[in-house]
């Protein structure tokens, strides 16, 4: 079981002819995805590894592939272009990928896709995996996981490779990964997320990584509090040694206040029951050990 | 990105808000005579990319002309220390000359994009003039908030309702709202990430007038504002920041001695703080980015080997797009010949990881390699024991 993508996660890549888009669309389907179709404007016609073909628009992806959920590797300045055509056209879950979208394009989209049955996870992210389900939507590395009950909820990308890599490590597999994007504002938060994972049945267990900047971490620890999240949670916070006002890579990771700060987000989560993984280095440890 | 307050202040003018009459100067002589064009007393005012001027000496006021050149003649050249930079300060090279108003009032003013509402929100209070930090943290009833409709737009009613919540007579609510839609339309306009008015002042003759003003970029929106992004000033930066920010690698300098060399933001941040939890001390963030191809791994270590305090190096990279003998390559092309010898220690994972290890044994640098994070920590530590 999984969330978000499964084997009947039928992909349209946005953005397929492109460098990035094809690299990643050659991994994904080596991991067993189903790319049904791709779409750039403009290269309809064309076929990718002679078998997926390409149309110049996502509703015509949708008609003739059947396709339900898109990946955008579309570069920033159409990237919200991208992702609300491929909600007008009823894909309903969209993951972008494309990192540096202005944010008040984000608030735009963000209010456009409100009135949709739509689920967009990202920007700024590595996209969403399902070892179990050899569903990979996403730029991860696809060797480091391994099909278990552990799901990972991730505000970063490489942060969430090494978390995975040590569960993987520590024998803990993974039922699904998901990165919501390292933008301050983004589709799905860590709470859409955990209501997911506590409604899926092959979920026992979550790691939350989540960063300085924000209130997601907090939006979380009020969730749980409030009896939407029941399984066990385990929370890393990244940035503790950030200091304030600087903005570390990521745009949503800056200390602008005290809700800001790494030890508030880490106070709050506790608070709300979850293990504390003490440092980057023992997130496979301390999880297998959580886990009995 | 942030914009100098003089920069903030055109655009302001620009869009109809008032803010003082003055003028810009880069010689105390031309400060000298932009206070007589003013013909009154006038304030001198250091432009940096920091607050806390007023405090730290960076404000001053000059009731004549020769005055305003003396203040100029002692901040120009200098640099200005606030609580905001660090001991080194930060450079003055210009200074804004403006008329000084008699003043009734003292409001805040700002704009944001707020992650929890999703949405861009403006806010005000009637505690101007002071730290707005302090004030949201001690009495945050004192902000109040308006969210905005990202489609219809900041709407004058919400302004006259900010002001008469913030207890100003009805009189003066009209135009304190034309004056806050001004500064939304500026905000829009010019893709910013935050616009703060403080003090927005309320002269004894009833204007509304801008007294400081701080607009702020977003850096991901600069590409359809070149003319924004030229201004960016980079003597205001860490000589190190701002080499690493014209190569486009996202860099901060920190005061231990560590050298990180990392990719991905979050993996950057996590690998700092394990260093830091195991005594040690990182001397900076460094995310090269995913795809790291070498040139780019070569300038962010040259960074991190100019860096004085840096006496030993920690390269943690996971490579899901970049391969590790591209990684390899970057970093031993920095080390030319005159180079100073420094430890490292390496834990790279992804492709071509042990061409990668190879390049580095054949160096004859310095290197130890560690399989996790753990080890190179261990590893770290052991190297700084034997320092």
């Amino acid at each position: 079981m999984s969330i978000l993508v499964n084997r009947n996660t039928r992909l349209l890549v946005q953005g397929l002819t492109g460098h990035q888009g094809q690299y990643h669309t050659a991994q994904m389907l080596a991991y067993g995805t189903n790319v049904v179709a791709g779409a750039t404007p403009g290269r309809g016609g064309q076929r990718f590894q002679d078998r997926v073909p390409v149309y110049d628009e996502v509703e015509e992806a949708v008609a003739k592939a059947g396709a339900n959920a898109s990946i955008i590797f579309v570069p920033a300045p159409s990237a919200p272009d991208a992702i609300l055509e491929a909600a007008d056209a009823g894909i309903k879950l969209i993951v972008c990928i494309t990192e540096g979208i202005p944010a008040l394009d984000m608030v735009k989209v963000l209010h456009f896709l409100r009135e949709k049955d739509v689920t967009l996870i990202g920007p700024n992210c590595p996209g969403v995996i399902s070892p179990g389900e050899r569903c990979r939507v996403g730029i991860m590395p696809s060797d480091i996981h391994t099909p278990g009950r552990v799901g990972v909820a991730s505000r970063s990308g490489t942060l969430t490779y090494e978390a995975v890599y040590q569960l993987t490590r520590a024998g803990v597999g993974q039922s699904t990964c998901v990165g919501i994007g390292g933008d301050p504002l983004v589709g799905a938060n860590f709470v859409e997320v955990l209501a997911l994972f506590e409604d899926d049945p092959g979920t026992d267990a979550v790691v939350l990584i989540g960063e300085i900047g924000g209130v997601k971490e907090q939006q979380a620890a009020d969730f749980i509090k409030a009896g939407g999240f029941t399984k066990p949670l385990f929370a890393l916070v990244a940035g503790q040694s950030a200091p304030p006002g600087k903005r570390m890579g990521h745009a949503g990771a800056i200390i602008t206040g005290t809700a800001a700060l790494a030890s508030s987000k880490i106070a709050a989560l506790r608070d709300a029951g979850a293990a504390i993984i003490p440092s980057p280095a023992s997130i496979g440890e301390t999880v297998k050990r959580g886990m009995g | 990105m942030k914009l100098h307050e003089y920069q903030s202040k055109a655009l302001l003018s620009m869009y109809g808000m008032l803010v003082p009459r003055g003028g810009l100067a880069a010689t105390p002589q031309e400060a000298r005579q932009v206070a007589e064009r003013l013909a009154g007393p006038c304030v001198v005012k250091a432009q940096v990319y920091a607050g806390g001027r007023a405090r730290a000496g960076g404000i001053r006021m000059a009731g004549a002309p020769q005055e305003a050149e003396q203040h100029a003649t002692a901040l120009l050249g200098s640099r200005l220390v606030t609580s905001q930079t660090g001991p080194e300060g930060v450079p003055v090279h210009r200074v804004l000359v403006e008329e000084a108003l008699e003043v009734e009032r003292e409001l805040y003013l700002g704009i944001v994009i707020d992650g929890g509402a999703e949405s861009v929100v403006v806010m005000a209070s009637r505690a101007g003039g002071t730290d707005i930090e302090a004030v949201a943290r001690e009495h945050p009833e004192l902000i109040l908030r308006q969210v905005v409709d990202p489609v219809v737009g900041f709407q004058a009613f919400q302004g006259r309702r900010l002001a008469i919540d913030m207890g100003l007579p009805a009189s003066l609510a009209r135009s304190l709202a034309a004056q806050m839609v001004a500064l939304y339309e500026v905000f829009i306009a010019k893709d910013c990430s935050l616009a703060e008015i403080n003090p927005l002042v309320i002269t004894r003759d009833g204007r509304i007038v801008a007294l400081d003003a701080k607009l702020n970029v977003d850096d991901d929106a600069l590409f359809r504002h070149e003319d924004l992004a030229a201004l960016r000033d980079w003597s205001q930066f860490d000589p190190l920041e701002a080499r690493a920010g014209q190569a486009g690698i996202a860099y901060v300098k920190l005061d231990g001695d560590v050298g990180c060399l990392m990719n991905g933001a979050g993996m950057a941040m996590a690998t700092m703080d394990a260093i830091q939890a195991s005594g040690l001390s990182p001397a900076n963030f460094l995310d090269v980015g995913g795809a790291a191809d070498p040139n780019r791994v070569a300038t962010a270590m040259g960074i991190l080997l100019e860096d004085p305090a840096v006496k030993r190096v920690l390269v943690n990279v996971f490579g899901g797009i970049a391969r590790c003998d591209d990684i390899a390559r970057g970093i031993l092309q920095a080390f030319q010949p005159g180079q100073r010898a420094i430890p490292m220690v390496v834990r790279l994972l992804g492709a071509n990881l042990q061409e990668g290890l190879a390049l580095f044994r054949a160096s004859g640098l310095n290197v130890t390699f560690a399989a996790s994070l753990l080890d190179a920590i261990q590893a770290l530590r052991e190297l700084s024991n034997a320092q």
